[in-house]
């Protein structure tokens, strides 16, 4: 059995633990604020000799994922971390990636896009990469973005998976913060991610191989795509024994998402990263006074716990979504679109309300949760009509 | 270096069968750049481009190697992954310590000298033991014919049109191997087709360096130079001749003309040939066709300069 030790550590040292934990060959990567201390904390391991991996300090984070890509390609297990414009920049190559079924695990430091610039906080740049191919998984606390880590080197290099991971950590928020974090030591985390043995390598000269060829017109470039699609969904049954295996080696317990107090809850927040902690302080006092709230906090973002949330959520009279991203034009934020699908197939029609909040690192106050759960209050007993979406705790006047 | 009779004995790496056109330049520059790779195993990056959907077409692949395609931009990037990805694995013991295996980058000019040079830049500074190779045709050529920083000025491109009111390109090419001479790389070549001999010795010192190598081979395009398809060779001489087209490296950051032109001919055998310079043979176009071939002069007598005297 591992033996565990208790740290104080933000949540971008613990994830450049788990990343040195999990042996990478090749970590290429690019600096940006709030990522930063994940690839300095990795280059002191390369100075101290603590760890095999070739670094690769790229001139930008299309070069550092095309790198991961190449060095993916050749065989290696490959690792990188970014944040905001970053992925943005990225964008290209995640699909390329996906697409050439390449296990590489990301870590994002989730926080806004320009314009106006801001270095803080929202999940615009993760929202935006929903659509890449990539398996993604939110943490509330540095607990769980070092946990999600490990467990996604697993996922990852699944013979049924075999697609790109993200592990995200909200920015400053719960990359900066001094946490309260167990880690596992380096010989059972190596036992659990195993050794990586490539398929098609590169590198594996007794066997060429061909990555990355044209399929045009009449090619089988749909039938590709089927394929990812399939490897997406195989991807929900090994996150879960992936997930039950860790929590054997952990204590700590594991799901796609996490319910709390739902079993006779009247009213429910959805909620994703480290807003969850918010909610549920706000929720525990409302619990006290009585009141039947419950929380729906979701861990796996991609593949999209369709069934988990429906299941949740089917007794409740009212749902609040809290987006932490915009979708100009859309109906709402991207989760809420999401969740409200996943409630179309149930036959009672649940109200939903969309609030997006703490764009840019706007601070989330209490008072905010509070209302949204008096408005989801009036909603559920009839005396109002849900909102639309609101626009959570902005200034009239900026 | 090998002479014709060892290179003869040497397997192809790029197969016939290949859907470049008839006298395309790369084809010609990959094979001879492979056969100086010697007998290690290679592993062929390449970017978007002719070359790359011409040869790696699902199922098939003309590549007797192992071969990545990343993207238009970044195959100095993504072989630079490969690589470190070897590295890596010597040094756990996954690949034996003294197994040799060669990496090579191949990208047009469009995916050089434009949307890849920051990719090439960053991948030849970090001193990846790899070679690129820019295969250097002056456009945008699978794409249709559009001028790149590669283009010749006076060039027509369907970006840079000839009509009453422009002739052609209006800006002077861009001098990459000079860029790529500043990177202070153990080496650096510009060579060309027509050269096979000079090219192919070229490519052995790039392979056997440790540490990036750069080369730049003139690649005439049948199609996009307006010339048939039979005139590949001879218009990547005249190139020479000219000195359009000089052939030298920088070794260490000792300049050498390796191919010496003992009297240049004037600029218009290699223009006028070509249907995207005949524009520049119209009354009128006297001033512009005297400028540009003034531009190649002075390149020339710079480049004179830098060389070492023997």
């Amino acid at each position: 059995m591992p033996t565990h030790k208790t740290l104080a550590a933000t949540g971008n040292s613990v994830v450049a633990e788990a990343m040195r934990q999990c042996r990478p060959d090749v970590m290429a990567a690019y600096p940006i604020t709030p990522q930063t201390t994940i690839v300095e904390e990795f280059a002191g391991f390369v100075a101290k000799g603590r760890v095999h991996t070739e670094y690769v300090t790229t001139e930008s984070e299309h070069s550092a994922m095309s790198a991961c890509i190449g060095a993916s390609a050749a065989g290696a297990r490959v690792m990188t971390a970014t944040a905001s414009q970053g992925l943005a920049l990225m964008w290209e190559e995640l699909y390329i990636a996906s697409g050439m079924r390449l296990p590489i695990v990301m870590a994002n430091a989730n926080r806004a896009l320009s314009a106006p610039i801001n270095i803080h906080c929202d999940h615009s740049d993760i929202m935006g990469a929903r659509d890449s191919g990539w398996v993604t998984y939110f943490a509330e606390t540095a607990q769980e973005a070092y946990d999600n880590t490990i467990m996604a080197v697993r996922v990852a290099e699944h013979p049924d998976v075999m697609l790109p991971v993200m592990s995200t950590l909200d920015g400053f928020i719960t990359t900066h913060s001094i946490d309260r974090v167990s880690v596992m030591d380096d010989e059972s985390v190596a036992g659990f991610v195993g050794d990586y043995v490539p398929e098609n390598a590169l590198l594996d000269q007794d066997n060429p191989v061909a990555h990355g060829t044209f399929s045009g017109l009449g090619g089988p470039f749909f039938e590709f795509k089927r394929q990812q699609r399939e490897a997406m969904e195989s991807a929900r049954a090994v996150i879960n024994q992936v997930g039950a295996e860790y929590t054997e080696l952990t204590g700590r317990p594991f799901d796609v998402i996490e319910t709390w107090n739902m079993e006779d809850a009247e009213v429910a927040v959805v909620v994703i990263g480290s807003t969850a902690g918010n909610v549920r302080h706000v929720a525990r006092r409302l619990r006290a006074e009585g009141k039947r709230v419950g929380i729906v906090k979701i861990r796996v973002w991609r593949p999209f716990p369709y069934a988990e949330i429906a299941a949740a959520l089917k007794s409740v009279k009212a749902v609040a979504v809290m987006d932490r991203a915009e979708s100009f034009g859309a109906e709402g934020g991207p989760l809420f679109l999401e969740v409200r699908s996943a409630l179309y197939d149930l036959p009672e029609r649940i109200p939903v309300v969309n609030y997006i909040y703490g764009l840019g690192g706007s601070d989330v106050k209490l008072e905010l949760i509070e209302r949204v759960f008096a408005d989801l209050a009036d909603v559920a007993a009839g005396t109002d009509s849900p909102a639309g979406l609101v626009y959570l705790g902005a200034r009239e006047e900026a | 270096m090998a002479n014709l009779k060892e290179l003869s004995h040497r397997d192809d790496r790029l197969a016939g069968g290949h859907r470049l056109c008839a006298g395309c330049g790369a084809s010609i520059a990959v094979r001879q750049v492979l056969l100086g790779a010697g007998l290690e195993p290679v592993v062929v990056g390449c970017a978007t481009g002719c070359l790359e959907v011409s040869t790696s077409i699902y199922p098939y692949s003309s590549w007797k190697t192992s071969f990545i395609h990343n993207a238009f931009e970044n195959s100095a990037a993504t072989v630079s992954g490969v690589e470190a990805a070897f590295q890596a694995l010597k040094r756990v013991g996954k690949i034996p310590a003294d197994k040799k295996m060669k990496f090579v980058a191949f990208g047009g000019d469009g995916g050089t000298y434009d949307i890849g040079l920051q990719s090439l830049s960053g991948a030849m500074e970090r001193g990846h033991d790899m070679v690129y190779v820019c295969y250097d045709n002056g456009a945008y050529m699978n794409t249709g014919i559009q001028r790149s920083s590669a283009t010749p000025k006076g060039a027509w491109a369907t970006t840079a049109e000839v009509g009453p009111a422009q002739q052609g390109k209006i800006q002077r090419r861009k001098d990459l191997t000079q860029i790529m001479a500043a990177h202070n790389i153990p080496y650096v070549a510009q060579a060309s087709i027509s050269h096979w001999k000079d090219l192919t010795s070229k490519a052995e010192k790039a392979f056997s360096v440790e540490g990036p190598a750069f080369l730049n081979v003139f690649a005439p395009c049948p199609r996009g130079w307006r010339i048939p398809s039979s005139q590949s060779v001879e218009i990547a001489k005249l190139a020479v001749q000219t000195g359009f087209w000089p052939l030298y490296e920088v070794e260490d950051g000792v300049f050498r003309q390796t191919v010496r032109v003992a009297n240049r001919k004037p600029l218009e055998e290699f223009l006028k040939p070509q249907g995207r310079f005949k524009h520049l043979f119209t009354p009128g176009n006297e001033a512009l066709l005297a400028e540009i071939q003034s531009d190649v002069d002075k390149a020339w007598d710079d480049l004179i300069g830098r060389c070492a005297t023997e």
